[in-house]
């Protein structure tokens, strides 16, 4: 894990720290595959691009503003109910992007239902809130809440591009395998999604060496 | 920290937390509430397939709500057979339906009029239970009030790729599309999913999806409990014919 030590100096907006905090966890550091965080959610969805792409969205959404709104109030949250106000940030938020979703694409909402819910249970979300934003300042909060967003929903995709590519012969829905493919059934199964987030982070442990062990 | 300041925090953001979020239902729940009821109105009209005068997926929301307004026309029956006045079908919500002692169950009906071929369609609704929670779908029936002219489902909880696959494959829902639910001798039989596949030729039969057998139990058990319900109201229909 990397809780980055930032110290209390004056920094430019967008620094090398900043720089940091946002694209680490989109690889060398990421929630799913290195930190193994969210899975659950990363095996439930991936089945199709297009709920996963939703999703992405509104877990990128929601972990960047429990980020930056608990960073905000870092200094007057009393500790003795601290995961209880960041539990209210962080259903608050899921249930905006709910109410959202049913007002603007209520079949996409119909068909992730009980998964947006699920957001509020999503380790990684609630974990970036107690190591980063509860002792950080909130720009740099809302980075990292966006930074590690991201980098769950760049393995959501890349699992569903998989899945339904193989397992529907489509992309988005569009066909783009010959009529003739005949669909691999497995990997419309929630295990497909393990295979391929193993390989990834086999790929991704063997290109780079210091990952291995580091959780 | 002392309990006073604990206290107060949490009824702050309590009741912050309270008046955003009712505020926001308010605002949203008008066009929530149409966006379902289109989505329902989409399921049935799917169960039409080639029956419905234009594309359903390139259908935009006003479309639908114009065919329904245009097309469509609305019962509620019983299974007695005479039609309740006072109700509107799309209201009907089949999950309280079908709990009620047979006398008191309302039946929604859908008949739909092809402006450009002319045929009517009558469609019907039906609720059962899957694996792991309930099914339903609309099944659209022809002037006969045999033969099926498409069907569509959905369901609660079913396992994507197997149990959805009632929902989610096409070429499995397309088999129900031209199956008659009477056999020659004018007896009620609805449809049989074969587990192993449906004997070629038979009418009255449809594959089952493999590895999906109790789903698909489940639907043969919903079209045999669900269709026969209508038989007396479309009786009085035949007789009026």
């Amino acid at each position: 894990m990397a809780e980055t030590k930032i110290k209390e100096a004056k920094e430019p907006l967008f620094g090398k720290k900043e720089r940091k905090l946002l694209v680490d966890p989109l690889l060398d550091n990421n929630p799913i595959t290195i930190q193994v965080l969210g899975v659950c959610s990363a095996l439930a969805v991936t089945s199709l691009l297009m709920p996963s792409l939703v999703m992405t969205i509104a877990v990128v959404f929601v972990c960047a503003f429990s980020n930056l709104l608990t960073s905000l109030l870092r200094n007057i949250i009393p500790n003795e109910v601290r995961l209880i106000a960041q539990l209210i940030i962080i259903a608050t938020l899921v249930t905006i992007v709910e109410l959202s979703l049913k007002y603007f694409d209520y079949p996409t909402y119909k068909e992730l239902s009980v998964y947006i819910g699920l957001i509020i249970t999503n380790c990684i979300v609630m974990g970036r809130l107690e190591a980063f934003a509860m002792g950080n300042k909130p720009w740099k909060s809302f980075l990292d809440g966006l930074g590690n967003g991201v980098g769950y929903g760049i393995i959501l995709l890349v699992v569903a591009f998989f899945r339904e590519l193989f397992g529907k012969g489509t992309l988005f829905g569009a066909q783009i395998l010959p009529e003739g493919y005949f669909a691999n059934n497995l990997m419309v199964m929630p295990a497909a999604a393990m295979f391929i987030l193993a390989v990834f982070i086999w790929i991704q442990r063997s290109r780079n060496k210091e990952l291995i062990d580091i959780s | 920290m002392s309990t006073t300041k604990i206290y107060l925090f949490v009824g702050i953001m309590t009741v912050v937390v309270a008046t955003l979020l009712t505020g926001l239902r308010n605002l949203t729940a008008g066009q929530a509430e149409i966006n379902e009821k289109v989505f329902n109105k989409r399921a049935i009209l799917k169960s039409l397939a080639d029956g419905l005068d234009g594309d359903l997926d390139v259908m935009t929301d006003e479309e639908v709500q114009a065919v329904f307004n245009d097309n469509v026309q609305q019962y509620v029956v019983k299974l007695n057979g005479s039609v309740v006045e006072d109700m509107v079908a799309e209201d009907i919500k089949m999950k309280k339906e079908v709990k009620k002692a047979d006398g008191d169950r309302n039946l929604p009906l859908f008949v739909y009029s092809n402006p450009t071929s002319g045929k009517t369609y009558y469609i019907t609704a039906v609720r059962g239970k899957g694996l792991w929670d309930e099914i339903w779908g609309s099944i659209a029936l022809e002037e006969d009030f045999k033969t099926i002219a498409g069907v569509s489902f959905d369901h609660a909880a079913e396992t994507p790729g197997l149990g959805a696959e009632i929902k989610d494959n096409a070429a499995w829902v397309s088999q129900f599309t031209g199956k008659s639910i009477y056999n020659d001798a004018g007896e009620f039989v609805s449809i049989l999913v074969r587990k192993g596949g449906a004997i070629p030729g038979n009418p009255h039969q449809v594959d089952a999806i493999t590895g999906a057998t109790i789903t698909g139990d489940g639907v043969t058990k919903m079209l045999e409990k669900g269709l026969v319900q209508y038989e007396p109201y479309f009786a009085t229909l035949r007789a009026s014919n």
